[in-house]
């Protein structure tokens, strides 16, 4: 049996609500905290005021982790998944036990991050490796590679603030690619870029999980989790909730999804954390327009998507994004960029409506992750907000196909065949 | 098994024994005393430093002449105010002489403060992306302003030579003496820059103590216009003695302050020792609240 990577025991991270959520805190706030402390600790009240603060981010997690495994994190918004890469690439400290990590571990990290502009190429290769824990020396061995792969020859010197953003994507994931620590950790990279950057780091990704490395991915898109992981492990609410074949462990996740999507979502925790909850959002249902049962659509027929909020905030912009049952991103809908069949006025009440004239999805199930932005400003995010059944209907005319079929869209279309 | 190691790329096997880090709660002084850790990250603090040299002189249209311009810009201003109009005395020396000096010991510190300060809140990408010991920073920026220094100096130099005076041979003491600034430097910057995380509120006292750093330091007086013991007391602050230490080792002035250069370079160690003790306990945090 090969050797342990990685392995935890009853790994834990908990945060101070009050300082970490929005950010940093004031000195002023903070002599007022203390202040208020000090007076807590005489009259006895500070304890449970503290206590309550506190969000466990990773709970008790016991893991291991052996050399050559390829395995998936999984699971809601703040459910721990980058908490415990945060932990085992030393980015913060666990709160309570222990993980005990075997060779070099680097981040695969989203491209750019520790490029200078004012650098050349040639500088930023260098200093990006060493970022990413690469030996001078292992850096100029590989020079040469890094910058084939890149295609960035007649540009080495050039510093990187002129560069187009291609060019720049190409050199941040060529020095990404030529790292080559035992244990990689890659957290949603492989969402960034042009389609031709997620191909060809989704081809890097495969060799590298082929070539015997111990890598763990953290990915929302379950597609690319099920065709590069063998193990995935399903975390809610910071604690281990399945460990299992990534199949399996998709299918709970998904389970789990549609509990969710099945709750109040005003009690749902899993809210993404950018938002300023100044609004939120209470209910997202779609059915057929002027009717019909909720959640349950036909394909090539009108479907109104309805948001209800609980605030009504100037600058109200909703983004709507439908998902296909492996979690892959199928289409987006985003109040922003406008058209002139959009409706602006107050007749609704606290609730937005997006309706779509001819619903060009194939049958299957479907899920909706919403995104509420208000006074300019990110107000919610919920992921399966709400999940729906698009059953076999007519588009133009023209039947969809019922089963077999690849892809998730029907397109109106036209054929010109010999007769 | 064979199977495994077969599918391993090549290098890889020069690594006899793969390292295993325990990653725990840590409490008390562990990560930036510790040489092992600074060692293992080498690589990255020399490519540190490398960047804050080549930006800081790529990204302004002056390059290097900044380095000459704030100190001699500093000089020609104190010349005229307290120099000419105040008349302040300058124990005999040229007025420009005394006050360059002094201004190019602090020039030094006071960006390194200034910039050391920023250091973390300025690179959150990276603070909050990848693990490195944090001390590099603020040490990044000390080590980039040494070329500024360096520049500067030579500057110095060639005035002193200009005025027609030769340096004596205390000028050898000048290591020493930058030595007692960077410690101070350190300690000072790291303990700013890591309060800097905490409350960003700090940012905005910064400039304003070190302004008033720059008046309860003889940057623009000699210290010999303040009365004994409070004289010798005063270099408490350790830039009393690299001041009036620079004064004496590059213009000869005086006779060898021996007692406030002693005094500073224990302040300076305190300083210093307190910065980085402050610095590595709340270390381990950083990365929650940048």
């Amino acid at each position: 049996m090969p050797e342990i990577a990685i392995q935890t025991s009853e790994l834990g991270k908990s945060y101070n609500l009050g300082l970490s959520r929005r950010g940093y805190g004031t000195l002023r706030e903070s002599l007022v905290e203390a202040a208020r402390g000090s007076v807590g600790r005489l009259t006895g009240r500070s304890r449970e005021q503290s206590e309550g603060d506190t969000l466990w981010a990773l709970r008790d997690l016991s893991l291991t982790i052996r050399e050559g495994e390829v395995v998936g994190l999984i699971g809601h918004n703040g459910a721990g998944k980058s908490t415990l890469l945060k932990i085992l690439s030393r980015i913060v400290e666990p709160t309570t036990g222990w993980a005990d990590v075997t060779g070099r571990a680097g981040s695969l990290l989203e491209v750019g991050t520790g490029f200078h502009p004012e650098l050349t190429g040639r500088e930023n290769i260098f200093l990006n490796g060493a970022i990413l824990g690469m030996r001078r020396a292992e850096i100029r061995n590989r020079f040469d590679e890094i910058v084939a792969f890149a295609d960035i020859e007649r540009f080495l010197d050039t510093p990187v603030k002129r560069y187009s953003s291609g060019m720049s994507v190409r050199l941040a994931f060529a020095v990404a690619a030529h790292l080559e620590p035992e244990i990689l950790l890659v957290d949603e990279v492989l969402a960034v870029g042009d389609a031709a950057f997620q191909r060809k780091s989704m081809g890097k990704m495969n060799e590298v999980a082929k070539e015997g490395r111990t890598v763990i991915f953290v990915s929302h898109n379950l597609a690319i989790l099920q065709a590069l992981c063998e193990r995935g492990v399903l975390l809610e609410r910071g604690g281990m909730v399945a460990d299992a074949p990534v199949n399996e462990a998709i299918d709970s996740y998904l389970r789990s999804l549609e509990v969710a999507a099945g709750m109040d979502l005003l009690e749902r925790t899993d809210r993404d954390n950018r938002g300023w909850q100044h609004s939120r959002v209470r209910r997202v249902e779609i059915h057929e327009s002027g009717g019909g049962t909720a959640d349950v659509v036909v394909a090539g027929r009108p479907a109104t998507i309805a948001i209800e909020l609980t605030e009504i905030l100037p600058r109200t912009e909703c983004r709507l994004t439908i998902l296909n049952s492996l979690g892959h991103p199928v289409a987006t809908l985003d109040s922003e960029v406008s058209a002139p069949a959009d409706v602006r006025a107050d007749d609704l009440g606290p609730r937005i409506e997006c309706t779509v004239e001819e619903l060009p999805l194939l049958p299957g199930r479907y899920r909706i992750d919403v995104l509420l932005k208000g006074n300019r400003q990110i107000q919610d995010g919920l992921q399966a907000a709400a999940f729906f059944d698009v059953e076999p209907g007519i588009l133009r005319e023209r039947p969809t196909p019922i089963a077999g079929a690849d892809g998730d869209v029907v397109l109106p279309h036209a054929w010109h065949l010999p007769s | 098994m064979e199977q495994m190691t077969a599918t391993r790329p090549a290098e890889r096997d020069e690594t006899a024994v793969a390292e295993t880090i325990r990653l725990e709660p840590t409490s008390g002084f562990s990560r930036v005393l510790s040489p092992r850790e600074l060692w293992r990250y080498r690589d990255l603090a020399f490519q540190i430093a490398a960047r804050d040299v080549t930006v800081r002189y790529r990204q302004t249209a002056l390059g290097a002449a900044w380095a000459v311009l704030q100190p001699v810009g500093f000089m020609i201003v104190f010349s005229l105010f307290f120099g000419r109009l105040a008349g302040v005395s300058s124990d005999g020396l040229p007025y420009a002489l005394f006050s360059l000096a002094a201004l190019v010991p602090w020039t030094y510190f006071a960006n390194a403060v200034l910039l050391g300060s920023e250091s973390l809140v300025s690179n959150n990408a990276l603070v909050s992306k990848i693990y490195f010991p944090r001390i590099f920073m603020p040490a990044g920026v000390l080590a980039a302003g040494l070329v500024d220094i360096t520049i500067s100096f030579a500057i110095l130099i060639v005035v002193v030579l200009v005025y027609g005076i030769v340096p004596p041979i205390a000028i050898l003491m000048v290591p020493v003496l930058i030595v007692i600034m960077i410690a101070t430097a350190l300690g000072v910057s790291s303990a700013l820059a890591a309060l800097n995380v905490r409350f960003r509120d700090v940012k905005y006292v910064i400039p304003f103590a070190i302004q008033m750093w720059l008046f309860i330091s003889p940057v623009a007086y000699p210290s010999s216009l303040i009365a004994e013991p409070w004289r010798t007391i005063s270099a408490i602050n350790p830039m009393v003695g690299v001041v009036e230490g620079f004064r004496w080792a590059v213009l000869g002035a005086g006779s060898a302050p021996w007692e406030l250069i002693g005094i500073s370079a224990v302040s300076a160690l305190v300083l210093l020792v307190a910065g980085l003790a402050y610095f590595d306990r709340v270390e381990r945090r950083f990365a929650d609240y940048i």
